[in-house]
Order: structure tokens, then C-alpha cells, then sequence
């Protein structure tokens, strides 16, 4: 098939076009944190540092942050933990079952977000009765973490041998000695590239964090959703959208560059479905 | 080992899914508020006979519908272009420029959006020279939202399948006589129907969950997402929203289980 030049810049331009729709609307709020304009009509007005001041004295931009992050952390830690478990058990034992587990781990990526929220919350009040917090915020994060952490370190086991394992086995190392000295170090990169991408994943989280967070709790997303439609904090809310696009977007770089570049494609599932 | 990280996920992800089917079963004492046990058919009945959740079930549908046809209108030449006449170094530029907005906050994305489409905004100064207008916030900004918002989603998975087509075959094809449209056609389109229905997959499935969205620039728009929040929160009705939420999981489920045959789902 020869395209000819005339077709080949037509689809050039409706790529570019089409990048340009995709980029703009996050430029905007971008250029709207440094607008003068309370109203933030097109085209901006002035240049103003001033908002980007009053994010910072917020009390509850500072306490949604520090929210944030203890979730994120903690969520993150967790799906580590269990992430690498379940990929270890998964791809070097064969037992009865695995395929159900194979199944059970793509679940929480399948369906909905809404449906996720929905459920966990029916979990937590009606059937466990235990009262929604940052806790239970988590739980449920860690619940989709651990997808990604799972993805990362099973397509790395898949490529190592096991002959490694062995022969440390046969040299007279003990289980955790093995996985201290031999497999740990072989997974570094892809627990720290899981662990990015579980990061991001759990701080700018809405949907599933509107159903299991407790009231009087707030994170960044659910601070910029309660403040949304309170003209007089839009500018401020412009500030805050700007931190989240940065810091969903700095991990995923790293984690792309530490890992390679299916890392990306990968976590988007797992990001997709969870919305 | 196993029962870690197994156990997590039958305990708080199997046991959720299972609890929520039967929260639907059940009602709400009107007096305490509290869920009672007793059960009943009548949250399911109403969700499928009255006609505002037949409505809002169809306007969701058709959301849906549209969002996923714009997405593979747009996704489908970008992701020719990258794959098949972008040079190497190109490429890969390309895949990442698409890569990276997609991990900005899906929030964030509304919420631009909602200020794309605000009076006085970037879309009034932009069509004023064309006579066009802002549509303003309702079910026509939600379909654009959510059409942006699930893009890449839609240009990924398709990006890869032109990527698998190998450029022999293409050649072959042109060899033989046949102009790039009939290639298209006839050889390229057939290999791509797998990326492309794992494409919609997300794009439907996703806009089939929606609320946050429908909120933000929705107006008073209504979908099944929004039905299922309002009756966790503020109607305080779980078994009500549990039963509105088993309508999109139906509709995913049924959906899945008629693509299932053209191996769409190893494209995921």
C-alpha cells in the first residue's frame, strides 16, 4: 500500500489536530492558576502568582494533601506486599485453583469504578457495619494497587529463571535469604515502577474514594470536588488540579523510564477501569 | 503466600460483588432509615419498569453509544498515522504524547472541561468567529467530556493492532493492484476488529459507569452513575442503588459475552 504525499500530511494534520484537542484543556487550567480574572474568561487577563499563595495558606489544601499522601502511602505499601505474593505464588507454583486466582486479580479491573464504590461501601456499612475513614479508603485502594504492582513484577518474573533460585536453594540458602539476596534485587526496578504507578493510581483517585471515605474526611480529588462549584474557591481549585496533574504525572514518567514502555500501557488498564 | 493476597481479595473485592447482589434484594425501613433484611423483588422491578429508570437507562445507553463512535472516528486515524507513517523516532513520541494525559487525573479532565465549556470560555471565544456557540452544561457536554476524557483508551489498544499488521502484507497488497482504500478494506480492517472492539470496550463500558462527569458538566443531566450516588448518599437507599448498579453490570456483562468470540478480550 503506497500512500500518496497529499493523504499522508492529511493524516498528519488530523494527528496534530487531534493532540491539540487532547492537550489543551489541561493547558488551560494550567494557564487559568496564573489568571488574574476571578471569572477566568477567554483570554486570560493578567499574570498572578496570588492564588497559587492562597493554595498554599489553605489549612484545607494542607490537610487534603497530607490525606493524600498518608493513603497513597500507606495503600501503596500494602499492594506491595501482597502484589508481589500473589505474583510469585502465581507464576512459580502450579496448584489447584491458580487459574480461579488468575481470574479473581482481573476483577477489580473489569468492572466499573462506580460499581467498585458501590460495593465496598455496601461492605463497610450495611453488612461489616464498620464506619467509613481513611481507612476504609485503604482497603479499597489497595483492593486495584495491587493489580499493578502484580502486572509489573509477574512480567518481570516471567522473563528470570528460576534456575537462579535453585541454585541459591542448593548452595544452602534459606527462603528469605534466597529472596533477600537473589530474587529481591532482580525485582527492584519493577516493585519500584508498580509501586510508582500504585501511587498515582491511589492519589488522584475519585471514584471509588467518594464511596468509602468518612465524613469530615477529605483528599485532594475530594477536596477539589467539594469545592468545585463554589465560585469563589475556583481559584484556588485551579491551583490544586494543577498539583494533581503534576503529581499523577511525575511517577508514571519515572516508573515508564524505569521499566520500560509497556509500564505505561499497562497501569492505563488498571486506571481505566477503575473509573 | 498465597492466602495474603488471596484472601484480600475474596474477603474485601469477592465478598463486596456477592454482598451488593444481595443488598438488592433488600429494603429500607422507611421509619429508621436502617437497611432491614427483608426480601423483595420491588427495588429490581422498579429499576426496570418505571419509566424515568427506563429513560435514564436509555439516555446512558446512548451516551455511551456516541461517545464510543466519536472515539473510534477520531482514534482510528491518529492511530494509522503513528503506526504505519510516523518514522521510528516519531513513533515513539507520539505513543508517549497520547500515554500521558491519560494518567492526569480523570477529575481534572472533567473539571477542564467544565471550564472549556463555561460562558465566556476558551469554546465561546474559539466558535465566535464562526457563529458557533458553547453548548453550555447538559447531556451534549457530557458526550464531549467523556468523548475527550476516554480518548486514549480508544487510540492505544487500535495503535497496537495497526502495529501488528505486518507491512508486508500491505505491500503485498498494493503489488497485487489494489488502491490504499480497498488495502483498507479488505485486508487491514478485518486483522483490526479485535484492537478496535477492545477500544470500545473501555469507551462504552466506562461511560456506561459515569457520574462524576455527569455532574460536573452534566447540569441536571441524569445517568445510572448518578442515580446509584444520590441514593448512596443523600436518598440514603443502598439496597436501591445496589439494584440500579446491577443495570450497567448486566449491560458490560451481556456486551462482554457478545465480543468474547472475536478475541477482543485478549486485547485488553
Amino acid at each position: 500500500m503506497r500512500l500518496s504525499r497529499g493523504a499522508k500530511v492529511v493524516l498528519g494534520v488530523i494527528t496534530a489536530l487531534v493532540l491539540l484537542f487532547i492537550y489543551t484543556p489541561l493547558m488551560l487550567v494550567v494557564v487559568n492558576s496564573f489568571n488574574a480574572d476571578r471569572t477566568f474568561g477567554w483570554p486570560p487577563k493578567g499574570f498572578t502568582l496570588e492564588w497559587w499563595g492562597k493554595a498554599f495558606d489553605s489549612p484545607g489544601v494542607r490537610d487534603a494533601v497530607v490525606s493524600s499522601l498518608w493513603v497513597a502511602l500507606v495503600a501503596t505499601a500494602i499492594s506491595l506486599v501482597l502484589g508481589t505474593l500473589l505474583a510469585m505464588s502465581l507464576q512459580r507454583y502450579a496448584f489447584f485453583g491458580r487459574d480461579v486466582i488468575s481470574l479473581l486479580v482481573i476483577l477489580p479491573i473489569a468492572l466499573p469504578g462506580v460499581v467498585t464504590g458501590i460495593a465496598l461501601n455496601n461492605m463497610f456499612t450495611t453488612i461489616l457495619g464498620v464506619p467509613l475513614s481513611l481507612w476504609t479508603v485503604v482497603i479499597a485502594h489497595a483492593t486495584f494497587c495491587m493489580v499493578t504492582v502484580f502486572n509489573n513484577v509477574i512480567a518481570r518474573l516471567r522473563r528470570m529463571s528460576a534456575g537462579l533460585e535453585e541454585a541459591s536453594a542448593d548452595l544452602g540458602a534459606g527462603v528469605f535469604t534466597t529472596f533477600g539476596l537473589v530474587t529481591f534485587p532482580q525485582l527492584r526496578s519493577a516493585l519500584l515502577a508498580g509501586g510508582l504507578l500504585a501511587f498515582a493510581l491511589s492519589f488522584d483517585e475519585i471514584i471509588v474514594t467518594t464511596f468509602t471515605i468518612g465524613a469530615g474526611e477529605t483528599t485532594l480529588p475530594i477536596w477539589i470536588l467539594q469545592n468545585l462549584f463554589r465560585p469563589n474557591q475556583a481559584p484556588v481549585v485551579n491551583v490544586v488540579a494543577v498539583v494533581l496533574i503534576v503529581v499523577s504525572i511525575v511517577p508514571i514518567w519515572l516508573a515508564q523510564r524505569l521499566a520500560g514502555d509497556s509500564v505505561g500501557v499497562s497501569g492505563a488498564r488498571v486506571k481505566a477501569a477503575k473509573a | 503466600m498465597l492466602t495474603a493476597p488471596a484472601g484480600w481479595l475474596v474477603l474485601v473485592y469477592i465478598a463486596a460483588l456477592a454482598a451488593l447482589l444481595i443488598t438488592a434484594f433488600w429494603t429500607v425501613d422507611t421509619f429508621t432509615g436502617q437497611v432491614s433484611t427483608v426480601w423483595t423483588t420491588e427495588n429490581i422491578v422498579t429499576v426496570l419498569t418505571d419509566p424515568v429508570y427506563q429513560r435514564i437507562t436509555l439516555r446512558t445507553l446512548w451516551i455511551a453509544i456516541a461517545v464510543t463512535v466519536i472515539d473510534m472516528i477520531l482514534a482510528l486515524p491518529i492511530a494509522f498515522f503513528i503506526a504505519k507513517v510516523a518514522g521510528a523516532r516519531w513513533e515513539k513520541l507520539l505513543v508517549v504524547a497520547v500515554l500521558m494525559p491519560l494518567w492526569a487525573s480523570y477529575l481534572v479532565k472533567a473539571y477542564a472541561w467544565r471550564n472549556v465549556l463555561a460562558e465566556g470560555g476558551l469554546l465561546e471565544w474559539l466558535g465566535a468567529p464562526i457563529g458557533l456557540s458553547s453548548p453550555g452544561y447538559g447531556e451534549t457536554a457530557v458526550i464531549l467530556t467523556l468523548s475527550y476524557i476516554w480518548l486514549p483508551y480508544m487510540i492505544l489498544p487500535i495503535y497496537a493492532g495497526f502495529d501488528r499488521v505486518p507491512d508486508s502484507l500491505l505491500e503485498a497488497s498494493g503489488d497485487l493492484g489494489a488502491k490504499p482504500l480497498t488495502t483498507m478494506r479488505l485486508v487491514m480492517l478485518p486483522l483490526l476488529v479485535p484492537s478496535i472492539i477492545a477500544g470500545t470496550i473501555f469507551t462504552f463500558s466506562l461511560s456506561l459507569g459515569d457520574y462524576i462527569t455527569a455532574q460536573i458538566v452534566g447540569g441536571t443531566t441524569q445517568m445510572l452513575g448518578t442515580v446509584v450516588y444520590a441514593n448512596v448518599g443523600a436518598a440514603n437507599n443502598l439496597p436501591f442503588a445496589a439494584a440500579v448498579s446491577l443495570v450497567p453490570i448486566a449491560i458490560i456483562m451481556f456486551y462482554l459475552f457478545v465480543v468474547r468470540r472475536t478475541g477482543a478480550l485478549n486485547n485488553l
